[in-house]
């Protein structure tokens, strides 16, 4: 199942464009760094896409029925918000809510939570457990709901390295299976490192759409992100570093 | 403990309760009498006293327990917030409000309807007005005061209607109904606020998931499937009828839908679905534990069950703003 967003636009209520015209298709196996400034309209379009904002133009997601919505793309927001003591396990069964009950249930849970390595909190109440430990069991919240798509708003901040590593391995597994991802990040060089495609949004328009090599040039990170910085290519491959500012 | 055993507990517990309520009171009648008087057919005072005097009034504690018990549970898994209840954010003073309107216009003594209409109306009014200014992102504070200035606002309507009131005893009269009471009351009320109160409780039994899923905010309660704009209509409809019947017969009586999610919360493992169908039990069989009491206590006085749930409620309050005050 792709994803098809054609000349999508948010105004908000003070009449401030926020996200201007904007087009984009994710295909199955695709794991894209939604990247840009603060500000830029990243959590806006992954907002906008599921139709939790009121936009123009038109988003294959947002077309569906809420039910099939939730079956089709999960969604982790940016607000880490767990409002009661649940245990990490119900929190991560949350994420079986659109399906009907069933024994893939139990196995989903135990999976996404093996997958951020949660295994040893199961049984621990999520409010109890560190930052870093909570934004992994909200993941888990969403990989536990099995959708085709997964979209991720800033689903690393605030994770230590190793978890940031892991996750954003986790993710280009899942596209690899055949699935597809859309997170937005803020660390480039991870971006640049683990997607397949990145997707540049500045000031509400998309700046720059392809392969990391293709889109961080010396002339975007300068006139969208205000910095310099080089790819160096070394023995595990291509790495981005952010060098300075411009 | 399972769902499933916790129910079965806490029924068990409500029905045990309703036969001491009905088996509880002035007229001295043997157990075995009053529940023989209450199924047999016949003219005698013990029927009478089991059939018309302590069959309603248990009903009543029973069915507005398990509402009030209820609309806690929802409105406090809606806003994620512990501090939520009817009778604390002014839905119940407000419910009052129209009530004690529609006694004074005479329009209560003329349609037998317009009591629970009016005071359903001002609970509404009350939850809808809530929610807006609230919200659901809102935070215990904005709440709280929210509801302070709606309890203030009811109040002091409430108080002038009773000023402007042409008789003194009508007015003394409306102070002791407001108190909060399910003494006194025949099959009539029964029939009156029993059907907004089981259509309101039907309209927020179903929003469990809803509320399970809000749990992690209203964007991933959204994008798990939740439509959260009929979720509020069916929160606002459901709180404003059955607390709104339940005002509308036996006057304010707060603090259950505070006391009673928050002790049943640590044996639902904090599931808002969980705690749903549990407080309506636990609402039920604390109201009715709080009636008989109302009993023992000071027999020869008419001992006021809304003033009952207070004592027990406004302690609970304390422990509350104490973990919270330790949280911030």
């Amino acid at each position: 199942m792709s994803l098809t967003l054609a000349n999508l636009s948010v105004t908000r209520q003070n009449g401030r464009e926020t996200l201007r015209g904007v087009s984009l298709t994710v295909t199955p196996g695709e794991f894209i760094g939604l990247i840009g400034p603060n500000g830029a309209g990243k959590t806006t379009l992954l907002r906008a896409t599921q139709g939790l904002l009121p936009a123009t133009g038109t988003s294959s997601l947002a077309a569906l029925t809420p039910t099939q919505r939730a079956r089709a793309a999960a969604f982790l927001p940016q607000s880490r918000e767990i409002a009661w003591d649940l245990t990490v396990e119900t929190l991560v069964t949350l994420g079986r809510t659109p399906h009907a009950p069933s024994e893939a249930d139990a196995t989903a849970v135990t999976k996404a939570i093996a997958q951020m390595a949660l295994t040893p909190h199961a049984q621990r109440r999520a409010t109890r457990l560190s930052g870093g430990e909570q934004a992994r069991a909200l993941i888990a919240r969403a990989l536990a709901q099995e959708t085709p798509l997964l979209l991720a708003d800033e689903p690393i901040a605030g994770l230590d390295p190793a978890a940031q590593i892991a996750t954003m391995q986790l993710f280009a597994q899942l596209a690899h299976e055949g699935r597809a991802v859309l997170a937005s990040l803020h660390d480039l060089s991870l971006a640049a490192r683990h997607c397949t495609r990145l997707v540049v949004l500045h000031e509400g328009r998309i700046a720059a759409d392809g392969p990391p090599e293709q889109v961080l040039t010396p002339q975007l990170l300068s006139e969208v992100f205000h910095i310099t910085g080089s790819f160096v290519f070394t023995d595990h491959g291509a790495l981005f570093t952010p060098t300075g500012l411009t | 403990m399972t769902p499933t055993r916790l129910y079965t507990a806490l029924g068990a517990l409500t029905v045990a309760l309703f036969l001491a309520s009905l088996t509880t009171g002035p007229a001295s009648l043997p157990i075995p009498e009053a529940l023989s008087a209450l199924v047999t057919q016949s003219d005698g005072p013990a029927t009478m006293v089991m059939r018309e005097i302590r069959l309603p009034r248990a009903l009543l504690a029973a069915l507005i327990g398990a509402s009030l018990g209820l609309s806690g549970a929802a409105m406090q898994g809606y806003l994620r917030n512990p501090l939520a209840e009817p009778g604390l954010i002014g839905v119940s003073a407000t419910a009052a409000l129209g009530a004690v309107i529609a006694i004074q216009t005479g329009l209560a003594a003329a349609y037998a309807f317009a009591l629970p209409a009016a005071a359903l109306s001002g609970a509404a009014i009350a939850t809808l007005a809530l929610l807006a200014l609230a919200g659901p992102r809102g935070t215990a504070l904005t709440l709280i005061l929210a509801g302070v200035a709606f309890s203030a606002l009811a109040a002091a309507l409430t108080s002038l209607v009773l000023n402007l009131s042409p008789s003194p005893y009508a007015a003394a009269e409306i102070v002791f109904w407001m108190m909060g009471s399910v003494a006194d009351r025949s099959m009539t009320h029964v029939a009156l606020a029993a059907p907004f109160i089981l259509a309101g409780m039907a309209l927020i039994l179903p929003l469990g998931r809803g509320l399970d899923a809000l749990t992690l905010g209203e964007d991933a309660a959204a994008s798990m499937g939740t439509r959260l704009h009929r979720m509020r209509l069916a929160l606002v409809l459901g709180v404003a009828a059955s607390v709104g019947a339940g005002t509308a017969v036996a006057g304010a009586i707060g603090f259950v839908g505070l006391v009673v999610p928050h002790l049943l919360r640590p044996l639902t493992g904090h599931r808002p679905s969980t705690l749903l169908i549990a407080s309506a039990l636990g609402g039920a069989a604390l109201l009715l534990a709080a009636d008989t009491a109302t009993r023992l206590v000071f027999p020869e006085r008419d001992l006021k069950l809304g003033v009952v749930t207070a004592l027990i409620g406004a302690p609970f309050f304390f422990h509350l703003v104490w973990r919270l005050r330790g949280r911030l």
